[in-house]
């Protein structure tokens, strides 16, 4: 009878450890902040406008997370923070991101995502930018608390030029919009045009009305009678024009650049090395097709799973540290191992070369060596880069620091814990 | 009375002479055609592609009981792995595999099929006399790679995303360990003596060798080749011979499989083969090594002896799984 009760309070305790066990598992809290956009005009609506993309992307990456997280003793929590457009980003972000919370994923443009950015409390926490393609952010303004999720205008740009060297298309003609988006767009095209020998034939803005009736066959011909030419590259960010031009031009040309064979961080056409697992997965969640910035927030979240994982860390330092060093890899659908750029915190990756309904190429194109990584053949390099705001690999944050300390301890009484359980187990089994 | 002896003994005499020489000669190799919903036949030793039968939509993981009598064959877009009796070609029945069945392994005594669920994360055990599922293992996200130890006592399933190799106790059916491993793990394959298991990772280009007793990595292979950019070394398929002499790794679209001394563990050459290749099955023999090639829609057979590529067989759209029988 007292063995059978030995037995019993054995065998609660070791239940109650299982149950504590539980309870510890480590938790890492994200956050997910968005801003709602003002609805654009629209060349037709073709394209449904989503509010908030991105949101469905860190929704999955949060469910595989803690499906790795039941392994691993760990546990992933979003706060999905989502702002009207006329409210003020700054009062919100401190209404709600709380000092608990040290990772945030951003669907914000440029400015907004400056301002929470730079704000005091925000050194002590990582940013993960799932929306800005600028150039600037990662060069000249760049800031050490941000890795960039998506692929830089530069390196679309360059991935659209390595592939017309392939293609000896070395001879452009470029068109650019009013929109100062379209502007900086050409920038990036005449910046990689110039690095890899490729002429732009012609220029020209596009200032005409967006009227289909008119535009499209009388004026786009018209247009487009300019020097001999290989392809005729498209600055139109918005989509308000350069859908026109395909199949309306003076000489029959291909159409590049934001319409036509676009470049792309991710594509519905996209499904390669298991990429059609996530199309899958994320159509079934969200009733669409994944857009880049959900691509983009689903790789932030991963990234901190992935990182946390290895680590067995919430800490924000260790994560970045890992983060940044040469040990992170992470598997985004795309064949290769996805890394940073210590330099700029941008997220190495290769581009998408698409059309409407077939992936023509994937970037870096084959022959473009680079004496570290293929892929930084895209984009700024670490010697072309004026971003002299190395994301602080080497920082030693103080409270980091301790709290790792912490960390360590705590590990340490996991070990002892695990000990004194298969210990139990042992005189359970002799009972 | 002697009479009869003598016909037993006759009897005995031509039925094993006829054995052997189809053990000597005859051979087949099955292979499944991702693209061309079928399943292609080929004879390895004329090489010769024999026939070709329709399977099922997206035929993609095969394998063939023990006693050779049947073939398993996940057709991933009809959500079921079929029975395909190895003589007739017909369909002699189905498993419940669970959605989108793509790779299953087959323990040894060919009672339970292992089968992952990618979609759902899920592995799928099978009892196949009763042709049920008798149970559910939660792992990691997207499983793949799926593998039996030869004494059938843990079952490994590699999760692409999770990154993760899980050992299952097949008694138990439930997750005792699991090892974190290189991104992207996709095939997973035990040596003969339970000891190791092998383990390639796409992304990172890698061939891990894990220790059964300890479940840790004891050694990370780089399977670079000299001339071939990094990004097209993307190991998939792995076979190590019953002597663990050698081990065979295809390496997608490198088209190559690398040859492995399962001693040293070092690479001791590159075999050039069809585009993509996919997956490995040697004859009952060992004799030979036949890869699919899912880009150029053949097969390799590859000389074990000699460690040559023989012959190339046309067999159809994206082959994708390969077995073979005496």
């Amino acid at each position: 009878m007292s063995r059978v009760l030995l037995i019993h309070s054995f065998l609660i305790f070791l239940w109650s450890i299982n149950l504590v066990h539980a309870d510890e598992k480590q938790l890492i809290k994200i956050a997910f902040i968005s801003q709602e956009d003002k609805v654009p005009a629209a060349l037709s609506n073709l394209d449904p406008f989503i509010q908030h993309k991105g949101l469905m992307g860190a929704d999955i990456a949060i469910k595989d997370n803690n499906t790795t997280g039941q392994f691993t003793g760990q546990k992933y929590e979003i706060k999905k923070i989502l702002i009207p457009i006329s409210a003020d980003i700054i009062q919100e972000y401190k209404k709600q991101v709380s000092d608990d919370i040290v990772f945030v994923v951003t669907n914000l443009p440029t400015e907004q995502l400056k301002k929470i950015t730079e704000l005091d409390s925000s050194q002590w926490k990582l940013f993960f930018d799932a929306k800005t393609i600028d150039d600037a952010l990662r060069n000249e303004q760049c800031l050490d608390n941000v890795l960039h999720m998506l692929p830089s205008r530069a390196m679309r740009a360059d991935a659209l030029a390595q592939y017309m060297m392939k293609k000896r298309w070395n001879k452009w003609f470029l068109v650019t919009g009013p929109s100062p988006d379209d502007k900086n767009y050409s920038l990036a095209i005449k910046r990689a045009a110039n690095r890899f020998g490729i002429k732009i034939v012609a220029e020209k803005q596009w200032t005409h009305t967006y009227d289909a009736r008119r535009t499209a066959q009388s004026d786009v011909p018209v247009f487009t009678q300019e020097n001999e030419h290989d392809v005729l590259v498209i600055s139109d960010v918005q989509g308000l024009f350069g859908e026109y031009f395909t199949y309306r031009t003076w000489i029959p040309r291909p159409v590049i650049g934001t319409q036509g064979l676009v470049s792309t961080s991710w594509h519905r056409t996209h499904e390669q090395w298991g990429a059609v697992q996530i199309q899958n997965r994320f159509k079934e969640h969200a009733g669409r097709w994944m857009e880049e910035e959900d691509y983009g927030a689903y790789l932030a979240v991963r990234s901190i799973g992935e990182a946390s994982v290895r680590t067995q860390s919430n800490k924000m330092q260790i994560i970045k540290d890992y983060l940044l060093s040469d040990e992170f890899a992470l598997q985004g659908y795309k064949g290769k191992p996805l890394s940073f750029r210590t330099w700029n915190g941008q997220l190495r990756q290769p581009v998408l070369l698409a059309a409407a309904r077939s992936l023509v190429s994937v970037a870096p194109i084959e022959g473009f060596l680079h004496p570290t990584s293929e892929l930084d053949t895209l984009g700024f390099d670490q010697s072309e880069s004026s971003c002299n705001n190395v994301p602080n690999k080497n920082n030693t944050l103080l409270p980091e620091v301790a709290s790792e300390r912490d960390s360590k301890s705590d590990s340490k009484m996991e070990m002892i814990k695990t000990k004194l359980k298969k210990l139990i187990e042992q005189i359970t089994r002799q009972l | 009375m002697k009479l009869q002896f003598f016909c037993v003994g006759f009897i005995n005499a031509v039925l094993g002479l006829t054995t052997l020489t189809f053990t000597a000669q005859a051979e087949t190799v099955f292979i499944t055609l991702e693209k061309d919903n079928a399943l292609a036949v080929v004879d390895p030793i004329k090489g010769e592609l024999i026939k070709t039968i329709n399977i099922g939509q997206r035929p993609r993981g095969v394998a063939i009981s023990p006693d050779n009598k049947y073939l398993y064959i996940a057709t991933s877009d009809d959500d079921t792995v079929k029975i395909i009796d190895t003589e007739s070609l017909k369909e002699v029945g189905q498993l419940p595999s669970g959605e989108d069945p793509e790779t299953f392994a087959l323990n040894s005594k060919g009672d339970r099929l292992y089968v992952s669920n990618e979609d759902d994360n899920l592995v799928t055990v099978i009892d196949i006399i009763n042709k049920k599922a008798i149970a559910q293992i939660k792992v990691g996200v997207e499983p793949e790679g799926i593998a039996v130890s030869p004494d059938d006592k843990w079952v490994v399933s590699a999760s692409e995303t999770t990154n993760m190799i899980h050992w299952i106790d097949a008694k138990t059916n439930a997750i005792v360990e699991n090892t974190l491993v290189d991104p992207r793990p996709r095939a997973a394959s035990f040596t003969a003596d339970n000891s190791q298991l092998w383990v390639t990772s796409e992304i990172a280009g890698t061939l891990m060798i894990l220790d059964v007793k300890s479940k840790k990595i004891i050694k990370t292979i780089r399977l670079d080749i000299p001339g071939v950019s990094t990004d097209k070394i993307q190991p998939v398929g792995i076979v190590i011979d019953k002597d663990m002499r050698w081990g065979y790794v295809a390496i997608g679209p490198a088209n190559r499989v690398a040859v492995i001394n399962a001693q040293t563990l070092k690479v001791e050459k590159f075999l050039l083969v069809g585009q993509r290749v996919w997956n490995l099955a040697f004859s009952p023999n060992q004799k030979r090594l036949y890869t699919t090639n899912g880009r150029s829609s053949d097969i390799s057979i590859i000389d074990l002896d000699n460690h040559k590529v023989t012959k190339s067989v046309g067999v159809g759209r994206f082959p994708w799984g390969v077995v073979s029988k005496p």
